[in-house]
């Protein structure tokens, strides 16, 4: 195992890991990211392939803060936003609780810190939502959507570049406790 | 299981929160009802924030938007009024060309319809004179013109060619100051020479006062000039006075009015006819007389007005003593007693009652005239305007109104004036009809030993 590939794998969590993110930034933070996804599309309609939710509890879990967590975490922002959509609620609440157990699993082998890794983990988990939502929607209520693979790695790749500076951001906004 | 619970403790949350969700999720599917209060919930906290992200946009992005429409309102307004401006431009050229258009082909039409040879010419500068009324035009000896040609536009004269260059020639205008012409008044054929004044009138000299003008009478050239050819129109009198020596006669030149750009060089002039009736110009309008005045000038008002003359006057104050004497003229059979001349208002003063009795105007000879000047010159009027010895023969009076001076006491009979014999003034050279004009050149015509064009018969 070379040096770079074992600081991968073992290097030190986020910076955030012994962080305590105020309680309201938590409930900030998701609420910015939900009215994002409803208003501003109205506005500023490329901004439609952006997964601010999505992107949140992604590095609410690289953040460190454990599975269980990033579970709740991941849950209550996806119940909300079945709440502000037509279907029924839960679909986005088991995506995004799988993601963020799946994502905060994943931040305790790899060094989330490195742009690549984030920018790696933000397309597969994009990618990851986006399929699994398509699972579900057809799995438990039947409805015939199309998955369009190529325009879904697209955007993938767009949430993962904008998911870097977007992290940045995020970090800085924790407050030491 | 509490092993399996503490070893595999996150996967168990999962699992819990998986299945609560798909629980929910089936709940939801097989009942066909909603959880509304997670929506409730939702939506109330979502909409505040909602409410005061659009409260915040309105009015900070609102007003940036509406600073770059306003900015956009700002270029597209200077940008519809440079437009404007253009469109402006083009319109006043386009009216300007439509103008010149018109007015070339006025020109061409007055050219083929009149026997005159002439050639147009443009108007492309002023005389530098001081006071000059003078213009260049765009001819010149290379086209023909001369000295001494006629200039004149349908709807009149212009001036005549003072100098001839080769490529332009100088024209000097009916108004300027040294400029004199041969006119004939269109309705009594008088005839006199017209001179420039300087300004935008003309006057016509060497009227006689008995010569007999009316106020708005169309001046003709007469041809007497050898420059204008007979025929031409030269402008309305606008006013008509008596001088001390001749008629004070100012006419508008009709083809200076409306600008002056385009106009016609007499190369050959043939002398036309006076054309009769009323002469159609395109931009002097007159109006017609009132229903209540006649052709004669104003009458019957003890002040007379501007244009009347001393015939007038006269004859006023003889109508007003046979109001005063309750006679009516026109009414009286031969043998009637006139009334008393000897007793006007205004020259006798206070030898008139003021109103005597009928039977003192009525009684026979009790009173001369005295004056033998009739006063009307219509022939309804004569019985009762003439002298007794007129009215006795029973003849009427048709002698033109006398220029009869009423005298202070005692009355003194005034002979009839003499009319002036109707002597047209003959212009042969406008210098000798304007002394103190400068000398022009003489037309071609004026050369020694070259006879004068045939004259129209009479002229």
């Amino acid at each position: 195992m070379s040096e770079f590939t074992e600081r991968l794998l073992v290097g030190p969590r986020r910076k955030g890991s012994t962080d305590r993110v105020r309680l309201i930034w938590l409930l900030v933070i998701p609420l910015i990211a939900i009215l994002f996804q409803v208003y501003v599309p109205r506005f500023v309609q490329f901004l439609t392939y952006l997964e601010l939710p999505l992107l949140v509890t992604v590095h609410f879990a690289l953040s460190g803060r454990g599975p269980i967590a990033s579970v709740f975490y991941g849950m209550f922002i996806g119940l909300v936003q079945d709440s502000l959509s037509h279907q029924p609620i839960g679909m986005f609440g088991i995506v995004k609780t799988l993601v963020g157990y799946f994502a905060a699993s994943v931040s305790m082998r790899f060094d989330v810190e490195n742009p690549i890794v984030t920018f790696i983990l933000s397309f597969f988990f994009y990618f990851f939502h986006q399929f699994f939502y398509w699972v579900l929607a057809r799995a438990l209520l039947g409805q015939a959507m199309l998955f369009d693979a190529p325009q879904t790695l697209l955007f993938g790749l767009l949430n993962a570049a904008v998911a870097l500076p977007l992290f940045r951001i995020l970090d800085k906004l924790r407050v030491a406790a | 299981m509490e092993f399996f619970l503490s070893r595999y403790r996150n996967l168990t949350v999962l699992l819990i929160a998986i299945a609560a969700q798909l629980l929910l999720i089936a709940y939801q599917i097989k009942s066909n009802r909603d959880v509304p209060m997670l929506r409730v919930w939702a939506v109330s906290a979502v909409t505040p924030a909602e409410q005061a992200l659009n409260f915040v946009r309105r009015y900070t992005w609102g007003f940036v938007e509406d600073y770059f429409v306003l900015l956009g309102v700002r270029n597209d307004n200077e940008k519809l009024k440079q437009q404007n401006g253009q469109l402006k431009l083009e319109n006043h050229y386009l009216k300007t060309e439509l103008s010149t258009a018109d007015r070339v082909r006025a020109l061409s039409a007055f050219q083929a319809n009149t026997p005159s040879k002439m050639i147009a010419a443009r108007v492309t500068g002023n005389g530098t004179a001081a006071n000059s009324k003078e213009v260049f035009i765009d001819r010149g000896s290379a086209s023909g013109i001369e000295s001494g040609m006629a200039v004149v536009t349908p709807d009149g004269i212009v001036g005549k060619v003072v100098f001839a260059y080769p490529m332009a020639a100088l024209v000097m205008l009916v108004t300027d100051g040294n400029f004199a012409a041969g006119v004939i008044s269109q309705k009594n054929r008088v005839r006199g020479t017209l001179k420039g004044l300087g300004h935008s009138d003309c006057q016509v000299d060497y009227v006689q006062n008995e010569e007999k003008v009316d106020p708005g009478e169309w001046f003709f050239t007469s041809g007497d000039d050898r420059i204008f050819p007979k025929g031409f129109p030269v402008g309305q009198a606008t006013v008509v006075r008596s001088g001390k020596t001749f008629k004070e006669i100012y006419v508008s030149p009709v083809g200076l009015q409306g600008g002056l750009e385009e106009v016609l060089v007499v190369l050959q002039g043939v002398h036309q006819q006076i054309p009769e009736g009323e002469v159609s110009t395109q931009n002097y309008k007159i109006l017609p007389p009132p229903p209540d005045s006649g052709t004669e000038a104003p009458q019957g008002t003890g002040q007379p007005g501007v244009l009347a003359t001393d015939a007038d006057r006269l004859r006023d104050q003889y109508k007003q003593a046979g109001d005063a004497q309750h006679h009516t003229f026109g009414e009286g059979t031969p043998g009637s007693t006139p009334p008393d001349f000897t007793k006007i208002p205004g020259v006798h003063a206070g030898a008139l009652p003021p109103k005597p009795p009928a039977s003192v105007a009525a009684k026979p000879g009790a009173s001369q005239p005295t004056t033998t000047a009739p006063t009307e010159s219509k022939p309804g009027a004569a019985g009762a305007a003439a002298p007794a010895g007129s009215v006795a023969n029973g003849a009427p009076a048709t002698k033109k109104p006398p220029v009869a001076r009423t005298q202070p006491e005692p009355a003194v009979p005034i002979p009839p004036a003499k009319p002036r014999p109707r002597t047209p003034i003959l212009v042969t050279d406008p210098t000798d009809a304007d002394p103190g004009g400068e000398a022009l050149p003489p037309p071609k015509s004026e050369k020694p030993g070259v006879k004068p064009p045939p004259r129209p018969p009479g002229q």
